[in-house]
Parts: C-alpha cells; sequence; structure tokens
C-alpha cells in the first residue's frame, strides 16, 4: 500500500515547487514525457566556469514527477558539469526520503533526471563536436 | 437502496480475494472494466483439470483426452449459447478481443479492404479496435473516418449518418471501456448494413454486463474477452457469421487448423478449427464454462441491473463532492458501470495511489483510449467500473477515500 509514497517533503515540493519557470537564453534544455502517466518535464539550465548559475523547470503530471523536479533543480544548482554527469538516482530518490514506488511510478519519480541528463548529454556532444 | 436483484452477500463467499486483507481491509477492486475477480468455480475448474485429466485436445485416443476435448467444445457450445448464437461452430476461442479483432483485421481485411476501401471506426474506441484497423488502412490505402461523439459521451448521430456512408468496414465498440456509453448496436448496425458494410462489434464491456443477442443484433463479428466475465485470462472469442468465417483464410498456421498436410501444402480444417492453429488455451477455455455458468445462474439481465443501480447511486454520492467532474452520459439507461472522473487539480496517479493505501483499486490513465481523452482535453482520468460483488459500501469507501485524497493533496 503506498499512501507513505506522499512523504512530507514530496507533498511540500509538489504544492510549493522549487525554481518552477522559464529562463531566457538557457544554456540547455531538455523536454521529455512519460507516456503512463502523461508526466512531462523541461529542464533549462544555465551554466557559469562550468558550473550550473541557474535552473528552472517547468511541467505538469503527477505529485511525484513533479515533486522530483522540483527538488532536483535544488539539488543541481552550483553543481559542476562532471559534478552533473556523475549525479544518480539513488542521490534524487534518497532526498526524496526514499519512498517506497514500485516499478510503475519509479518512472515517474526519474523523469526529472532523465530529462536533465538527455539535455546535460546532447550539451556535451554539441561542445565536443564544436571543439574537434 | 441496497440493490436486492444479487445476492451480494452469497456471491462475494464465492471470491477468494475478498478474503485477503490489506491493512485489514478487504479490497474494494473498482477496476473491473479492467478485468474481474474470479470465482472458486472457475478456479476450481483449473485445479480439476491439471490435476485430473491435463491433456491435449483433439488428437488423443485415451480416455483424458477424450474428456478434455468435450469439455473444451461444451465450453465453445455454452459461449455460443451465451451470445445467442445457433451455431457452435461460429464461435472461436482466441487470446483476447484484440486478437479477436486482428484475426478479422487480417484474414477478412486482408481479402476486403483494399486502396479507396472505407473504414468508419468512433471516437470511443479502445485502442485495440483503432491499432489494427489503422494499420491495415495504412497497408492497402484505404481511408478511416472517426464518428466523433457529443459532450456526454453518446454518438453523434449526425456525425455517424454522414460518415457511414459507402463505409466497407463499421468497427465501433457496443459499451465504452471510458466513458461507459451504451450505443444503440442494433440501430447502427441496420444502418451499416443499408451501406454494404460489414459490422465488427467489440463486445469486451457489454457480454459481461448485459444480455447479448448477435442473432438479434445481426453483427457480423463479435469480439469479447473472458477475463472481463469472471473467466480466465488468455481467452477471448470471436463470432463470425458462417459466410464471412467460410470465406476467411485461416490466421495461425500450423497444427490443428488442418485438415491434410502433403509436401505440396494443406488443405485448412473446417469452421472453427480453421482459426484455432496450434495448442489452444485448453484448461482456461475449460473454465470459462463455469464462468458462464454462473453469470446464467444468477442471470445477465440481474447483472445490469444490479450495475444500474449502483452507477446510479455513485453518480448521486460523487456529484456531492465539490472538487469531483465525472464525464459520460447521465441517463443510466445508456450508460454501463464504468464512472471516469477528475478531481480537479489533482493527477488521477496520485488518486488512485491514494486510494489504494485505503485498500480501494480503481484505474487512472488513459485506459488504452488516448484519443478520446485527447476529444476531452484530458491527459488521465481515474476510473471506476463495477461488478456483481460491488456494494453500495465499496462506492462509500471510494467517496470516503477521495475526502483523504483532497486532505493530503489539495493545498
Amino acid at each position: 500500500m503506498s499512501e507513505d509514497i506522499y512523504k512530507e517533503i514530496i507533498l511540500d515540493h509538489y504544492k510549493n515547487p522549487h525554481n518552477f519557470g522559464k529562463m531566457q537564453n538557457p544554456d540547455f534544455k531538455a523536454s521529455d514525457t512519460n507516456p503512463l502517466c502523461g508526466d512531462h518535464v523541461e529542464i533549462q539550465v544555465k551554466l557559469s566556469n562550468g558550473k550550473v548559475s541557474d535552473v528552472k523547470f517547468i511541467g505538469r503530471g503527477c505529485a511525484i514527477s513533479q515533486a522530483s523536479a522540483s527538488l532536483l533543480t535544488d539539488l543541481v544548482m552550483g553543481k559542476s558539469i562532471e559534478e552533473l554527469q556523475k549525479f544518480d538516482k539513488e542521490q534524487l530518490l534518497e532526498a526524496m526520503g526514499n519512498p517506497d514506488l514500485g516499478p510503475v511510478r519509479i518512472k515517474c519519480a526519474l523523469l526529472s533526471l532523465k530529462t536533465l541528463k538527455l539535455g546535460l548529454y546532447s550539451y556535451l556532444s554539441k561542445n565536443d563536436n564544436s571543439n574537434s | 437502496m441496497q440493490s436486492s436483484l444479487l445476492d451480494v452477500e452469497t456471491i462475494r463467499n464465492d471470491f477468494p480475494i475478498f478474503k485477503v486483507k490489506f491493512n485489514g481491509k478487504s479490497i474494494a477492486y473498482l477496476d473491473n472494466a479492467a478485468t474481474s475477480q474470479k470465482p472458486k468455480q472457475v478456479i476450481n475448474a483449473l485445479v480439476e483439470f491439471y490435476e485430473t485429466y491435463n491433456s491435449n485436445i483433439h488428437r488423443g485416443i485415451y480416455k483424458i483426452s477424450e474428456k478434455a476435448t468435450d469439455a473444451y467444445e461444451k465450453s465453445r457450445e455454452a459461449t455460443a449459447r451465451f451470445i445467442g448464437c445457433h451455431d457452435p461452430s461460429q464461435v472461436i476461442f482466441t487470446r483476447n478481443t484484440t486478437e479477436s479483432i486482428n484475426l478479422v483485421a487480417y484474414t477478412w481485411g486482408n481479402k476486403h479492404i483494399r486502396k479507396g476501401s472505407k473504414i468508419v471506426l468512433t471516437m470511443l474506441e479502445h485502442h485495440s479496435n483503432m491499432v489494427p484497423w489503422q494499420e491495415l488502412a495504412r497497408q492497402k490505402g484505404a481511408e478511416i473516418e472517426y464518428v466523433d461523439i457529443k459532450e456526454d459521451g453518446t454518438l453523434d448521430m449526425e456525425s455517424f449518418d454522414d460518415k457511414i456512408r459507402n463505409a466497407d468496414l463499421f468497427a465501433f465498440t457496443h459499451v465504452s471501456n471510458v466513458l461507459g456509453t451504451i450505443n444503440d448496436a442494433k440501430k447502427l448496425i441496420l444502418r451499416a448494413h443499408k451501406e454494404g458494410a460489414v459490422v465488427l462489434l467489440d463486445g469486451a464491456q457489454s457480454a459481461p454486463h448485459m444480455p447479448v443477442n448477435v442473432t438479434e443484433l445481426d453483427c457480423d463479428f463479435f469480439a469479447f474477452s473472458a477475463h472481463k466475465m469472471l473467466g480466465p485470462t488468455g481467452v477471448g472469442v470471436l463470432y463470425g457469421k458462417k459466410e464471412l468465417l467460410d470465406q476467411m483464410p485461416p490466421f495461425i498456421m500450423g497444427g490443428d487448423m488442418i485438415s491434410e498436410v502433403h509436401i505440396q501444402g494443406a488443405k485448412w480444417n473446417e469452421l472453427p478449427w480453421k482459426f484455432e492453429g496450434g495448442t489452444s488455451n485448453i484448461a482456461d477455455v475449460i473454465a470459462f464454462r463455469e464462468a458462464i455458468r454462473y453469470l446464467e445462474r444468477i442471470g445477465i439481465n440481474n447483472v445490469r441491473g444490479h450495475e444500474e443501480n449502483l452507477t446510479r447511486y455513485a453518480l448521486e454520492r460523487l456529484d456531492r463532492v465539490k472538487e469531483i467532474r465525472v464525464y459520460g452520459p447521465r441517463n443510466i439507461s445508456v450508460r454501463g458501470g464504468v464512472i471516469p472522473f477528475v478531481m480537479e487539480k489533482v493527477h488521477p496517479h496520485d488518486v488512485a495511489a491514494i486510494l489504494d493505501s485505503e485498500a480501494i483499486a480503481v484505474r487512472s490513465g488513459n485506459h488504452c483510449a488516448q484519443p478520446l481523452h485527447e476529444n476531452f482535453d484530458l491527459d488521465a482520468t481515474t476510473r471506476a467500473s463495477f461488478y456483481i460483488y460491488n456494494t453500495e459500501e465499496d462506492v462509500d469507501r471510494l467517496v470516503k477515500g477521495l475526502e483523504k485524497v483532497r486532505r493530503l493533496m489539495i493545498k
């Protein structure tokens, strides 16, 4: 039974999301959808001196997906590109209080991280190409 | 008012799942449009088969194989009788409704749908009565038209009259799995036949819940699944008119569907075995007969009446919850026991997850009908759907659960 997946921290971030909105000229952005729930998340990142200087998200969907995106933006603020690359799902789930999510809802929880990584890797591969 | 049409207490005792406790509560199972629970009569038939006469059918000369063959064919006879079909050879066992529809698309459709043919569907269709036709149309260069629906979820008859003209195939659902809309199948079929169209009726949500007579309806094909009507998973049914089935080539090639095989080629078996290539789902087909017996014993008219009462009660209760909006027809006489709703500002998956914490099982998502949800500008809904073992108490638990959702999720 899954009531305890709605931990205080998840409900807080869902009702009052952090860093919600759009920014001007992000260095990279990406969006993705979870076809199961119809959850949608777009994440935008601005870098300065190789570190995340600003991050915002917009999205709609279930509490798990939106709270995870809000938490993720807090977690990655100020991180270097190397740290972003290393940032993994365990870190995100721990910040969410390790809710007992089944195989279905875990996809909601990880949508934001998947989206961030999509944006990051397409940014990195573009930069690799322009350097070479 | 508690329904007196069915002895629900006795019925519930036949279903072992209601004895299982989740956090001390038995489940309020409200996802019957997805699949029904199984009574012990059906479960026992499976056990009896595997324990006492497990064998392959249509082959063995020994006793238990003859018994299995007899039980399998008796199930076909019972199925035919249940849907008002006089000739059991017109009843083909498949894996599910989806496979039944695909069988028609790949055999009849492959032969008769060509470039410029017109396939007519409705906006109410489940993906399983949409995607096979889209794929066939793409391969053949045929066109597809969709009959519109009105705001209340009933078919727009003006749109139907317009779209049905010169149709070659009309495939539509008897009862919507999302909105519960009951289509006036007889009238629609009559009109489609005047256009010369062949008609496939998707009965996945009608056969379990209301009387169906394919002879009176005069549909050319009728498809449904055992698992939504107390039977096991893995058994679908396709009924077809004899002249159509006779002309159709087989769907799955292999053993049991042939009468003669030589190295130069094979001769197809006769109906219905022509369409049942390979070893069938023997145990589940045999157990399906017990499901039909069960429904016949309590009376399919009583099933429908019981669900009407529950639906009326649930609509009244849900209307009183301010944040809830219910979709689908308000007129109970054209609505099955299916209630989709949204709670303002709360995602349907969150609704379902919190209800789950109270041992209330509902479905959330697009219920395999994405175009229908887009029609109402929705991503998803939460859906409660009823069957013979549901009670007003289940509805009360749902409403109380929704109050908990509101407490947790709304600012």
